[in-house]
């Protein structure tokens, strides 16, 4: 409020001099007692539907987790997930989802002048708080561009494990990405290449729409390929639900290993009884202890190659491009000049302000990429330490990170559900 | 058997406070943002005094035709007969003639008020958000005509493409309660 009333003051002090320094005409006084006519102002959508959308995520997630754990079918996920589209993609234009959600978080937390909204706040928070308890209900059914992608799956074919061990990386990466950008307030990467919002909003660059459609073409044979190998919001998700209090089973009451379900996940999230003992288990302690002990190591490297490339991702920045731009053209470097330079000559800002003002966000990014790559490093040996863990397991089991609670092995399984075995 | 058990509930018991530490870490972040959280959400706007008549609002917008369209406030506006934002450079003449216009799309009136001044106005559904118009009173002119996002139209996106494209940095979020900038309001009030 009082930010809003210093601007006001800000405005009012400015206005006279530049309203009267363009005022060439003087606006006439018309002896026909002729009326001005004001312009309209056609008002944005309501706070109150915004906060409709709240509630309608809310509703959808506790009818997806109450659908996925306990009515277990796959029709009413299946419809749920339809609706979602229809609501939160096709009506809402794909804005604001979740995923988004994660920059205006990280750009409200980091630059003090911005000041998120509190829907943001809730589509960020929400999802995550569920898949605390419930699993990963909200990428099921709520999720729009989850949902596009479900009704592609055609004949999904099993990725190897080892390829979908590494591309699993890229989540990381991408979220990480998505995080440095924001909150050094350069771009919103995460929703400049939404493969879906495309679609949604039945416009877009045509780049973004051929990327869109091959993310779909490459759906129908490996399911879900934004969900597995790319949505930075499902590094959350599955952080969460490894940790979620209910999960998704595959069977209503025990597991036979009857091995009907074996095949029956597009997503490969169904992990299999262990054999009862490891051939060598000296050479598994020995990668494991090697693997921790690398870690540090990783981190350190990461966090050193982010420091070095802070300079280059820093250019993302399209204040850090126009200030190299206007040196450039002050050098005589280059012979012709751009909008954004002409822009900034006219705008009679001094050079020196502009530079020192880069100079400070060069600073902030070789900070922020040096814990964007110490990140990464860290990802990656977490990765590789858990290659090296073996958990037994005595049923056939959804893997908590990867399953997406979509219900389709409710089917396969031929155990029917008993009174006395109901809990757990 | 018995061991088993007391394995599953160890690991529960681990679960459960990562659980908790996952809801404290949630609930400070949620506390933390809240608290300086905004009721009201927020909407794109572009700052007219920034604006250097590009013409990118026209192409960058994700709708087909833009959310960016021209407004014109006529308690600014000199009402000329030889306007500027009305007419291109060398008209034949100063009347109505298509050819004689600046608009590509023919989207602003002319109407005749008294001698000699003359009345502008924007056919909003015609605009593109091109900015000629802006350009030509800006240049010559009172800057009366300028491009403002049209809120009826904007999808609000989370990430604008034209702010992303605008070489002049005019773009930037407003509250969704005052959603325009218009040039000379605060002035009359």
């Amino acid at each position: 409020m009082i930010r809003f009333a210093i601007f006001i003051i800000m405005i009012l002090l400015l206005l006279p001099n530049i309203t009267y320094g363009i005022q060439r005409f003087p606006p006439p006084e018309f002896e026909t007692g002729h009326e001005l006519p004001v312009p309209t102002v056609p008002f944005p959508r309501s706070d109150f539907l915004e906060y409709t959308d709240v509630v309608v995520l809310l509703v959808t997630l506790i009818l997806a987790s109450y659908i996925a754990l306990k009515k277990r079918t796959r029709k009413g996920l299946l419809f749920l997930g339809i609706f979602s589209l229809i609501y939160f993609g096709f009506w809402r234009k794909g804005c604001i989802c979740p995923i988004g959600a994660i920059q205006n978080i990280s750009l409200a937390l980091f630059n003090k002048s911005y000041i998120a909204p509190i829907t943001a706040i809730a589509f960020f928070i929400l999802p995550l708080a569920f898949t605390l308890f419930f699993g990963r209900t909200f990428c099921a059914s709520v999720c729009p561009l989850g949902a596009i992608q479900d009704i592609f799956v055609i004949r999904p074919i099993k990725v190897p494990y080892w390829l979908e061990n590494s591309l699993g990386l890229l989540p990381y990466l991408y979220l990480g990405a998505g995080v440095l950008f924001s909150a050094t307030g350069s771009a919103f990467i995460i929703c400049e290449y939404d493969p879906f919002v495309s679609f949604f909003r039945r416009s877009g660059r045509a780049s973004i729409l051929i990327l869109g459609a091959c993310f779909l073409l490459i759906g129908m044979f490996v399911g879900r390929p934004y969900c597995r190998f790319l949505c930075p919001y499902s590094v959350l998700l599955r952080l969460m639900s490894l940790a979620s209090k209910w999960h998704v089973r595959i069977t209503p009451s025990e597991c036979i290993k009857c091995r009907l379900c074996e095949d029956s996940c597009p997503f490969g999230a169904i992990r299999k009884p262990t054999q009862e003992k490891p051939k060598d288990k000296t050479l598994g302690k020995k990668a494991f202890t090697l693997a921790i002990l690398i870690m540090p190591l990783l981190i350190v490297v990461g966090a050193y190659l982010g420091v070095r490339s802070g300079t280059t991702l820093s250019h993302v920045n399209p204040k850090v491009r126009l200030a190299e731009r206007v040196w450039l053209e002050d050098n005589s470097k280059v012979g012709d000049t751009t909008d954004a330079s002409v822009a900034f000559r006219g705008s009679g800002r001094a050079k020196e302000e502009l530079y020192s003002e880069v100079i400070k966000i060069n600073e902030r990014f070789a900070k922020a990429s040096g814990i964007f790559g110490g990140f990464m490093g860290l990802v990656i040996s977490a990765k590789m330490i858990q290659l090296f863990i073996r958990r037994k397991r005595l049923d056939y089991e959804a893997d908590r990170s990867q399953c997406v609670s979509c219900g389709r092995c409710f089917a396969y399984c031929p155990v029917v559900k008993s009174k006395d075995l109901d809990h757990e | 058997m018995k061991e088993e058990k007391e394995k599953l509930t160890k690991r529960d018991f681990i679960k459960d406070g990562i659980r908790g530490l996952c809801l404290l870490g949630m609930g400070g972040l949620l506390g933390s943002l809240v608290n300086r959280a905004r009721a009201s959400d927020l909407v794109w706007q572009l700052d007219p005094y920034k604006c250097v008549q590009c013409g990118k609002c026209a192409d960058n917008c994700v709708l087909e035709v833009s959310a960016v369209k021209c407004v014109h406030i006529f308690s600014l506006c000199g009402y000329c007969r030889l306007c500027t934002g009305y007419f291109n450079p060398q008209p034949n003449a100063l009347n109505t003639a298509a050819e004689n216009q600046l608009c590509p799309l023919g989207a602003i009136k002319r109407t005749y008020v008294e001698d000699p001044y003359y009345e502008y106005t924007i056919d909003e559904p015609l605009c593109i958000g091109c900015g000629k118009c802006v350009k030509g009173c800006y240049s010559f002119g009172n800057g009366s005509l300028f491009l403002q996002v049209r809120h009826d139209r904007c999808l609000n996106c989370n990430d604008c493409s034209i702010a992303r494209g605008c070489p002049s940095g005019a773009y930037r979020r407003i509250p969704a309660n005052s959603p325009y900038l218009f040039k000379g309001v605060e002035q009359k009030a």
